[in-house]
């Protein structure tokens, strides 16, 4: 490439001594020839004297053009253009129009030698003129300052101003002045000035601290982490609305509580455990897995297991023993009552007392759960033995409970402390004799709890919860019919029958049957006190249990003493059905599924399902229960979601058991016909089967009060 | 009033894992908190280390697992069966219950 064009293109010079050194282009010689060229020039200068030394003469390289005289004397033409050498000679562009390559014709030939930014700028230039504005506030506080002294600084002015125009001068002059003070500059490149100033020595100077201790620790954030914050948060929030609805309720509180805070600190960690109640709940839910796993063919049978044999008989079922619940210390005493809870299926109760007159020891009722057989979830001991006890219909975890000394209580079951909420004293109208069945009731018109109880001392008594206490209130009493033995007697004494069982009509809730020790049973109303509305003379012995019917609304069972279990219509004072069993019956039950299925436990052990649909004189199912023998069955109930049965005997267990499909079943529907479900198509089954017995009794069997015989047939068991 | 309550429930808790430790099957049974320590064990304390260790990981995996899926659901509690035994796990907020039962012969 060739060196800078102004070097190149040296005008010619003539030749000033023509001596053979003439002038040779620098570029063309080689470069250790360079000191040689210098001697030269010094030479042109004609500076120096000219010096024929040997060491001066011009050294001649051996690659030099050696020319001839003629030739070195030959004059070459330069010309000076005003071309840019370094500009392109053939720029080529794309027209698009002509779809061609075009040369420019002209090329720009101007050559930038030096270039150098300034950072002044024309006062009347368009930036300058802003610059002027923009300071012009100060502009205008200085010129009165500056007017002051214009005169001193006129001096100084080199304006062509004559001593006339002194008016003009002075704001000339002002705007002079005023412009060397403020010096205009431009924007972009301005440059202030600086100078250095002395830098003082630096010096480092360190010190050794002790490091803090410090751990690293690492989390990992998930959604439900998100999600539990939020939680919390909300919580907070909403306790913190509560707090302020609550403020000067809760003072009073706050200073009963002040006493219990110091509760004992162990740091233990075994206590702290002890003491958290989420422990409590995860330790039951182990327990329950661990008794899962060591009754588990159980639990399968529970859920999974048919009686396969059933598709082959027809008339028979068979009922599976499932768990026995048993706990040590009722072991001597006999169960009482049984109860499933009304919100939580798989939970009941068993009520432990004596039936014997002489042995009456202390009581107790335990609260089960099917998922854990093996021990009980609540236990509740008692003063005396417990007789009856049933569950609130709404309040899962209220119990009443009646017992052999002629008291009733209520407890909650859910209370830590294990005594009764309520208890009747012998002042506050407590039985004088053992309650042998409670029930509770709807809530009456003020929204109070109540519950109806009847003992042997023959009163029917309906206890109400109003706040704190209990109170009650005599709605029957079981007066004999005294036959006219004594006609000279002037006080006529009226004693009371022994009340041994009630209960009330599911759709009809103020009409109740009461059982009694004579052998009749007794309809009632809660509305009429003194008279029974009618009477039945059922049994020869006590009846131990009057059952409604489910779904029908007039049907009823009752079982006693005398061996047997009668159905009953209540307009008719003759039983439809009469069973014998063999042995005297503890207690009977409706099941919850069908209106024609019920079950009947004996002393001899043997539990007794009954299908009317199936079969109305025989039972289908006919088994012994318990595991020694001479233990009486003392109850029995349906549970409402499972297909079991319970039955506690005298000896302090419960016998766990499941009904076989024929047991459950729902009549055959034939095509075309459908089946009316729920508590109407039950009654209306119940109805087809008492109209096909009762066609031929109508006449006789109607409101006959004494017996007679009928062609109902009584069956006889083995 | 409190204190009295606070003390039965520590009664029935003492009585509730008493039951559990002389259950039939139960090999093992160990209580441990959040933070590594153990409340209660049932075997010999090497086993209890390693087996504390191990299982708290997997449970939290498995309770990662289930919440990852729902936030709103939460794990109630785990079985792992094995050939010579089974393993409960029960997690909770603070603590972890592990048992250890026999395997039923049927």
């Amino acid at each position: 490439m060739p060196n800078k064009g102004g070097v190149e293109k040296k005008p010619v010079q003539p030749v000033i001594n023509g001596s053979v050194a003439a002038q040779r282009r620098i570029s063309q010689l080689p470069r250790n020839s360079i000191m040689g060229n210098f001697r030269d020039d010094e030479q042109d200068f004609g500076n120096m004297p000219d010096l024929s030394d040997e060491a001066l003469r011009p050294v001649r390289p051996d690659d030099q053009l050696k020319l001839t005289e003629a030739e070195l004397n030959e004059e070459h033409t330069r010309i000076l253009t005003a071309r840019n050498p370094q500009a392109a000679e053939n720029i080529v562009r794309y027209s698009y129009k002509d779809r061609l390559f075009k040369p420019i014709p002209h090329v720009d030939q101007l050559a930038v030698h030096f270039q150098l930014d300034g950072n002044l700028i024309l006062r009347d230039s368009d930036e300058g003129r802003r610059q002027v504005a923009r300071d012009g506030g100060e502009y205008t506080i200085e010129e009165e300052d500056e007017a002051s002294t214009p005169e001193a600084e006129s001096t100084e002015e080199k304006t062509t101003q004559d001593g006339e125009d002194e008016d003009d001068e002075k704001p000339v002059e002002s705007s002079a002045t005023n412009g060397k003070t403020k010096k205009l500059t431009n924007q972009f490149n301005f440059s202030e000035r600086a100078s250095q100033t002395y830098n003082n020595p630096c010096r480092d100077r360190e010190t050794f601290v002790e490091q803090t201790p410090r751990a690293v620790f690492s989390d990992n954030v998930s959604q439900w982490a998100i999600f539990d914050a939020y939680n919390e948060d909300f919580d907070l929030q909403q306790k913190a609305k509560e707090k302020e609805n609550k403020k000067s309720s809760t003072k009073k509180d706050d200073d009963r509580k002040k006493k219990f805070v110091a509760t004992d600190l162990s740091g233990d960690d075994m206590a702290k455990f002890a003491r958290s109640k989420s422990a409590s709940i995860s330790l039951k839910i182990i327990e329950r897995m661990i008794n899962q796993n060591t009754f588990d063919d159980i639990a399968q049978d529970f859920k999974y297991w048919e009686d396969a044999a059933d598709e082959y008989r027809e008339q028979e079922g068979s009922l599976l023993p499932l768990w026995i619940f048993q706990y040590d210390l009722t072991k001597k005493l006999a169960c009482t009552n049984l109860a499933w809870n009304s919100q939580y299926s798989d939970l009941f109760a068993v009520a432990f007392g004596s039936y014997d007159f002489l042995k009456q020891t202390r009581g107790m009722f335990l609260v089960y759960s099917l998922k854990n057989p093996s021990f009980p979830e609540y236990i509740f001991q008692t003063e005396s033995g417990v007789m009856c006890l049933d569950f609130h219909h709404h309040h899962p975890n209220l119990l009443c409970c009646g017992f052999y000394d002629g008291s009733v209580a209520v407890y909650n079951v859910a209370d830590e402390q294990k005594r009764p909420k309520y208890q009747s004293t012998a002042r506050n109208g407590k039985h004088t004799d053992p309650v042998w069945q409670v029930r509770w009731q709807k809530d009456d018109l003020d929204g109070n709890l109540n519950f109806y109880s009847i003992s042997s001392d023959g009163r029917v008594v309906c206890w109400t919860l109003v706040k704190s206490d209990l109170m009650y209130a005599d709605i029957v009493q079981l007066k004999l019919e005294k036959p006219a033995t004594e006609p000279n007697e002037t006080l006529p004494l009226a004693t009371l029958g022994c009340g041994t069982c009630f209960d009330f009509n599911k759709q009809q809730d103020y009409l109740f049957i009461v059982g009694t020790e004579e052998g009749k049973i007794h309809k009632c109303s809660k509305s009429y006190n003194n008279q029974f509305l009618d009477t039945f003379d059922a049994h020869h012995m006590a009846i131990y249990a009057v059952r409604w019917n489910t779904f029908h609304p007039k049907i009823f069972l009752s079982c006693s003493a005398d061996w047997t279990v009668k159905v009953w219509d209540i307009n008719y004072k003759v039983p439809l059905f009469t069973y014998d069993l063999g042995s005297a019956v503890g207690d009977i039950a409706w099941a919850p599924y069908s209106s024609t299925v019920f079950a009947a436990c004996t002393a001899d052990g043997k539990v007794f399902v009954f299908d009317l649909n199936v079969n109305k004189y025989e039972p289908l199912t006919e088994q012994i229960v318990v595991q020694k023998k001479r233990t009486k069955l003392t109850h029995i109930t349906f549970n409402r979601n499972h297909p079991i049965i319970l039955a506690g005997d005298d000896r302090g267990n419960v016998i766990s058991l499941k009904l076989s499909p024929n047991l459950r079943k729902k009549p055959k529907v034939k095509k075309g016909q459908d089946v009316a479900e729920g508590t109407e198509g039950e009654s209306v089954k119940l109805d087809k089967i008492l109209a096909l017995i009762r066609d031929p009794d109508d006449v006789k069997s109607k409101g006959v009060p004494t017996q007679q015989t009928s062609t109902t047939p009584i069956p006889t068991t083995n | 009033m409190s204190s009295t309550v606070v003390s039965t429930q520590q009664a029935e808790i003492e009585e509730t894992m008493k039951r559990i430790q002389t259950h039939k099957g139960v090999h093992g049974f160990v209580v441990m908190s959040n933070d590594g320590s153990f409340v209660r064990s049932t075997i010999d304390n090497s086993t209890t280390m390693s087996l504390t260790g191990l299982i708290r990981t997997l449970s939290d995996k498995a309770k990662s697992c289930v919440r990852d899926l729902d936030p709103q659901n939460d794990l109630t509690f785990l079985r792992i069966r094995t050939k010579k035994q089974e393993i409960l796990v029960a997690p909770d907020k603070d603590y972890l219950t592990i048992v250890l039962q026999a395997n039923e012969q049927h």
